[in-house]
């Protein structure tokens, strides 16, 4: 994924059933794409925090943004600012391990990844990682040399960094 | 807090909300309303044919009166059927609510609920998501109140819209203790955004000095009220005044200054001083593709300013100057004051001349064939024929067009047509539901064979109910817009646009005990409008034209306003 043409967009909606097909319906049917999308409930009552990942023109995100901000269970909504957010994606790896030889290299990368292991099978080992989704793209491809059996990634979240925060106004 | 059912504690909510009439059909799932109903004094129930056509009713009722229009339907296959409306009333942002029967929640069978596929269940929720406003299910009895007063200001407020609230059956028949309340509950919902008074006076710098300030007043301008504002600045500014489609009768036609509607089939001189203008003041339109036609060649020498109470418009198709979010009314009336201190009117300048001039040359309504009974002929004697405040609808095609282009609105509200989704058989249903709203104007469907067809048993409401209004069936046995298009653009190519033997209206119209007239000169058709107009029964008169009469002028799809083609 090429971060500088992926747009964050911080979302703060109510907290109830139907809101995440409202959200997700509006990108399909504006014609948006969502790269990655996550959910859950923020600092606040009643209110999650959906973290959005879009690519577009900024033609195209001011008018996601503002559709989004059109819903009515969409309580809040705010584009990170490039360059001054902290973002992290969290992945699961069930990776395969032929022989012990290639389990010690694996446990290497998956130190120096600063990711853990969380699951271990004769043949196969399964890696936490989190960062940025460049960091886990790097960790996937030095993986694939040994066979990913399986992988679930969760998708960006992200909050503005220093104590700006996006809150619902009063 | 008062002990009811969920039906009567619906009921109350909508009498709170000054509702007195609904359009509806009942089914299964929506009995419990309708047995409250029985005997309510509040509300009268009008029994529509047809789901959609009690949407369409609804939303006639709702743009000729202003106020908020109701339908109901039972769950599946009724609340599927209001779809179309729903649509529709979100595209012309017109402020209706519909109410929908569902399968219960809960149940003694479990295989009643909600989410097993039981009978007559349709997920209307997940259905009306993209075409609401917003949506409700209330799952209990007390939310009820708070949801009906919630989905009654979303839809009346902002930029309007329909809003649904789906009632499980359960919920309708459960009893509970209920407080009867004014409380809203919309915490994520902002009907207006505080107006940027720096916009006001950029918008106002600009037109100052503008040389040939030229007007655009859309729907949103008959939704705020605001055609007097739209007549103040038109005359302080002397500039020019056009409408979209939408906008249509926010500024009286007959106005020296008055354009008609620009876009694919408008009026030339509004499509030929769009591409004049030095300064564009647009107000409450959405600039649709039908209006603008291809964006490069739109208001190309223009600096643009746009006034939409949707933030979301701004910059969506047309990328503006100088934007101003809010409502028309307000935006125009600190507009005008700021102007005011500023600018003295003048007249005779180069600009009033050229608009004078371009109406004078340009002007679709030259007569060529006065006696004979063409469209033109006929909507512009329809126009003397009826009063400054009747209300017309339309049905979509040629018959929308040629209304468009011929008959003169001259008050707001006063025209009332599908103009965002194009639904044929809007405008029969429309002009029942105008009629209801305001039953001392007369009300005309001007319409074509086909569109009619699609709405025609509502006669049977209309005359059952006992509301009469008068539709024009403007009768070329053809889908006559398509057919247009394949003649023009599809090289006489006809496919699926013969209507071959269209029924005889007038035993149609017999059939439901309305009135018939076939009529084939003018002044067969003066008498028998005037025969409508003063009539207690439906009147439909049909009136055959030529299969290939075109609407012209034309913009042919891909050009832009300035290629209008077809002599007129």
């Amino acid at each position: 994924m090429e971060i500088g043409k992926t747009k964050i967009i911080s979302v703060l909606v109510e907290n109830k059933p139907g809101v995440l097909h409202g959200v997700s319906n509006l990108f399909r049917r504006r014609n948006f794409n969502i790269d990655s999308i996550t959910v859950g409930v923020s600092e606040q009552a009643n209110t999650s925090r959906m973290t959005i990942t879009v690519n577009g023109d900024e033609k195209t995100i001011e008018q996601v943004v503002k559709q989004l901000a059109k819903l009515i269970d969409v309580l809040k909504v705010e584009e990170l600012e490039q360059g001054n957010f902290v973002m992290r994606e969290l992945a699961l790896v069930k990776v395969n391990v032929p022989s012990s030889k290639e389990r010690s290299d694996i446990i290497n990368c998956v130190e120096v990844f600063r990711s853990r292991i969380i699951d271990v099978a004769t043949d196969s080992l399964t890696v936490e990682i989190t960062g940025t989704p460049d960091k886990i793209d790097a960790f996937l491809n030095l993986m694939k040399t040994y066979g990913i059996i399986e992988l679930a990634r969760t998708g960006i979240t992200a909050l503005a960094r220093g104590s700006k925060s996006i809150k619902i106004d009063e | 807090m008062t002990k009811m059912s969920g039906a009567q504690a619906l009921l109350e909510s909508l009498e709170r909300q000054n509702v007195n009439t609904i359009f509806g059909i009942l089914g299964g799932a929506i009995l419990p309303v309708y047995d409250a109903l029985c005997g309510n004094k509040k509300i009268r129930h009008i029994l529509a044919r047809h789901e959609q056509c009690a949407a369409h009713e609804a939303e006639g009722y709702a743009r000729a009166s202003g106020r908020v229009g109701v339908c109901m339907a039972t769950s599946g296959p009724g609340a599927t059927n209001l779809v179309t409306g729903i649509a529709n009333a979100y595209m012309d942002s017109s402020p209706i609510i519909a109410l929908t029967g569902q399968v219960p929640t809960s149940g003694v069978n479990t295989s009643y609920m909600i989410g097993r596929d039981a009978f007559q269940e349709a997920d209307i929720i997940g259905i009306t998501t993209p075409i609401t406003k917003y949506n409700f299910q209330p799952r209990t009895v007390a939310e009820i109140p708070t949801v009906v007063n919630t989905a009654f200001y979303i839809a009346s407020t902002g930029r309007p819209g329909p809003v649904l609230i789906d009632l499980p059956k359960n919920v309708q028949a459960a009893t509970g203790e209920v407080e009867v309340t004014d409380r809203i509950e919309a915490r994520g919902y902002k009907s207006m955004i505080e107006m940027d008074l720096t916009k006001i006076s950029d918008a106002a710098n600009l037109l100052v000095t503008a040389e040939r300030p030229i007007l655009l007043s859309g729907g949103g301008v008959i939704t705020s009220n605001a055609s007097d504002e739209l007549m103040q600045m038109s005359d302080l500014l002397m500039a020019p005044v056009a409408t979209t489609f939408m906008g249509k009768g926010s500024f009286p036609e007959g106005h020296p200054l008055s354009l008609g509607s620009i876009g694919m089939h408008g009026n030339p001189a509004a499509n030929k001083l769009m591409s004049e203008a030095d300064v564009l003041l647009a107000i409450g339109t959405r600039f649709s593709d039908r209006a603008t036609a291809n964006l490069d060649t739109f208001a190309p020498n223009a600096k643009k300013i746009h006034i939409d109470i949707d933030e979301a418009e701004i910059g969506k198709n047309v990328e503006v100057d100088v934007p101003i979010i809010g409502d028309a009314k307000t935006a125009l009336k600190l507009l005008l004051k700021a102007l005011n201190d500023k600018l003295h009117k003048t007249e005779g300048t180069a600009w009033t001349k050229r608009v004078k001039e371009a109406k004078e040359q340009l002007s679709p309504l030259l007569i060529d064939r006065p006696r004979e009974l063409v469209p033109k002929a006929l909507l512009m004697e329809l126009r003397k024929m009826l009063p400054e405040d009747a209300i017309v609808t339309t049905e979509v095609g040629q018959n929308q067009m040629w209304s468009a282009l011929y008959f003169k609105a001259l008050k707001p509200r006063t025209f009332i047509s599908s103009g965002g989704l194009g639904t044929m058989g809007f405008g029969f249903p429309a002009a029942i539901g105008a009629k209801v709203a305001c039953p001392d104007r007369p009300v005309v469907d001007i319409a074509g064979d086909g569109s009619f067809i699609m709405s025609e048993q509502e006669l049977a409401c209309s005359v059952t109910e006992n509301i009469p209004v008068t539709v024009i069936v403007l009768n070329n046995s053809v889908l006559g817009m398509v057919a247009q298009w394949q003649r023009t653009l599809y090289k006489r190519r006809y496919m699926a646009v013969n209507l071959g033997k269209t029924p005889d209206f007038v035993k149609l119209a017999e059939a439901y005990g309305a009135q018939g007239f076939r009529v084939t000169s003018i002044e067969e058709f003066q008498k028998a409008v005037k025969t409508a107009l003063t009539s207690t029964v439906t009147t439909v008169i049909d009136v055959p034209i030529g299969s290939e009469e075109d609407v012209v002028p034309f913009v042919p799809p891909g050009c832009g306003l300035p290629q209008q083609r077809g002599d007129y």
